[in-house]
């Protein structure tokens, strides 16, 4: 089947509803998994790498909860729809860098993704929208534990499962969220708040992970030890400190509404000036002008606008995904021209931002119970 | 003092971490700081940097030893020098030594926590169960209590005939 017959409209995706999703846009979990007695893709040659996907996929399709998937080679998906769905954050940036050799089996949902040969014979993740760690984390374990039963896991009691890479030892886990975090950033504390993050023995990364810089506001926070310590007890103290940075930003926000209002509903109202009205636009400014929105529509700027529409305007408005919608091949500038007229376009309806009258300090806030 | 990526300079950025009951320090010159980030704090992690330092170190220490191979799959030391990553499974008892100091800069623990694939955790009950049953008998041998200790014995007889019969069927 198609890749882009197959994937969620965006509009569907942005409407999926999470436990505190006003700042928490996703949660996720992803195991790494190898096979006994084949070495790990980065060695291996070509016909072992082969033979460790035949032996994967028809697993992992057997699968109750993969009924239904989209399942094929990284060299049967153009480099387009690879493109896809790394922007979707189904798959890694290095795996889209993969061909033979390597596979990916997805379900329809897309809350179930699993990376054939990419730095381990096996990477699954699952994935909710808002905070759900532990949900995440149940799901993943059980794949796994359905698995177990049919493939031979390099396994060993003093270190746990066996991964390429020695930072993913012993668990094989990553517990991660993506963080909307425009008050922190606003109110100049995110620093601040990375560095005790970091203290804490989790990393801080951006929209992409590794090595990629925080667009729009978004960070994603993950744990970076995987041994010596167990699944629950990294889901837990991820949950804490995210509950944590949850109040903190809420707290940033009401701070900012209070001190400098004007601050706030200038970089709102210029949000909206902008992507209402410019005819060329580059994905990143795109990006960081939506966030801006986002915090306008939490914040009641925008009436009778739902957070979805911003939601969906941040996926579509990537390079693949605009590309996708034109069947010509595009240069970035006419990318640059074309994603203006779409934002133009959606925003036609969005009447200019509002100053809200003054709510009791407080009120409406998504704070987590502890 | 030092800077201690480059070891030329002198230090002048002190930094420390404390990660669980583990305190880290690194001391790094102005330079080494700037290109590894730290006067942008946005797109810098103390850990990251403490991960690859260490990392380096110790692969470093680890190619000292140069000839050692996997038997398992020709990956050798200088190999992992080079990309980080191991060559199979049986890379890590191969490895098993170098490994070891770096391990303990990248994790909580040295030891595995967590999650045991259903049939080797079943193999580890019995094998607990039976060294503490074996634990108990010593004790109450040393207290006289005979009697406890020969239902203790029974108790081991039992769970090892019924280990032998599930591995026979």
């Amino acid at each position: 089947m198609e890749l882009d017959l197959f994937l969620i409209p965006p509009a569907e995706r942005a409407r999926r509803k999470g436990p505190h999703d006003r700042i928490v846009m996703s949660s996720r979990v992803r195991l790494a998994r190898n096979l006994k007695e084949a070495a790990f893709p980065g060695w291996a040659k070509k016909p072992e790498r082969i033979r460790v996907l035949e032996l994967l996929r028809p697993a992992i399709e057997a699968l109750p909860e993969m009924k239904g998937a989209f399942t094929g080679t990284m060299d049967s998906l153009s480099s387009l729809d690879k493109q896809i769905l790394v922007e979707r954050h189904l798959i890694s940036r290095e795996h889209a860098a993969k061909s033979a050799g390597s596979g990916l089996v997805l379900n329809r949902e897309e809350t179930l993704c699993f990376m054939i040969n990419e730095e381990d014979h096996l990477r699954m993740q699952a994935l909710r929208p808002g905070l759900q760690l532990r949900q995440a984390w149940a799901v993943i374990d059980q794949a796994d534990s359905a698995l177990e039963k049919k493939l031979n896991y390099a396994f060993s009691p003093e270190l746990g499962y066996l991964t390429a890479c020695p930072t993913n030892l012993g668990t094989g886990i990553r517990v991660s969220a993506m963080l909307h975090l425009p008050g922190l950033v606003l109110a100049e504390q995110i620093n601040p708040i990375i560095q005790s993050v970091n203290k804490l023995g989790l990393a801080v990364r951006g929209l992409y992970g590794e090595g990629t810089e925080a667009l729009g506001n978004v960070f994603q926070v993950s744990n970076q030890m995987t041994l010596g310590e167990s699944e629950g007890a990294i889901v837990e103290r991820l949950e804490k400190v995210l509950a944590q940075i949850i109040e903190h930003e809420e707290n940033a926000r009401a701070t900012l509404l209070e001190k400098k209002p004007k601050m706030v509903y200038n970089h709102i109202g210029r949000a909206y000036g902008i992507l209402a009205n410019a005819h060329s636009i580059s994905s990143k400014e795109t990006m960081n002008l939506l966030s801006l929105m986002r915090l306008g529509v939490d914040m009641g700027s925008f009436p009778g606008v739902d957070r979805s529409l911003v939601d969906e305007l941040f996926i579509l408005t990537q390079p693949a995904h605009l590309q996708k919608q034109h069947s010509e091949k595009l240069s970035a500038e006419e990318r640059d021209l074309l994603r203006a007229d779409m934002v133009r376009e959606r925003l036609r309806p969005v009447s200019r931002p509002i100053v809200p009258p003054a709510v009791s300090p407080g009120a409406g806030l998504d704070k987590p119970t502890k | 003092m030092l800077c201690s990526i480059c070891k030329e300079k002198e230090a002048t950025v002190h930094l420390t971490q404390i990660a669980g009951d583990k305190m880290q320090k690194v001391d790094l010159c102005e330079d080494c700081a700037k290109t590894k980030g730290v006067n942008d704090p946005t797109g810098f992690s103390l850990a990251d940097l403490l991960l690859g330092l260490g990392a380096s170190q110790e692969i470093e220490q680890a190619g000292g030893g140069a000839g050692l191979k996997c038997p398992a799959c020709g990956f050798s030391q200088a190999d992992f020098k080079k990309a980080g990553r191991l060559g199979c499974p049986e890379c890590y008892q191969t490895f098993a030594e170098p490994l070891e100091g770096l391990l303990k800069t990248m994790h909580k623990g040295t030891r595995h926590v967590g999650k045991v694939p259903e049939s080797l955790r079943q193999s580890r009950d019995v094998s607990d169960r039976l060294e503490n049953l074996q634990k108990r008998i010593t004790k109450a041998i040393e207290e006289e209590d005979f009697e406890k200790a020969a239902i203790l014995r029974d108790e081991i007889k039992q769970i090892t005939a019924r280990a032998a019969s599930t591995a026979a069927s």
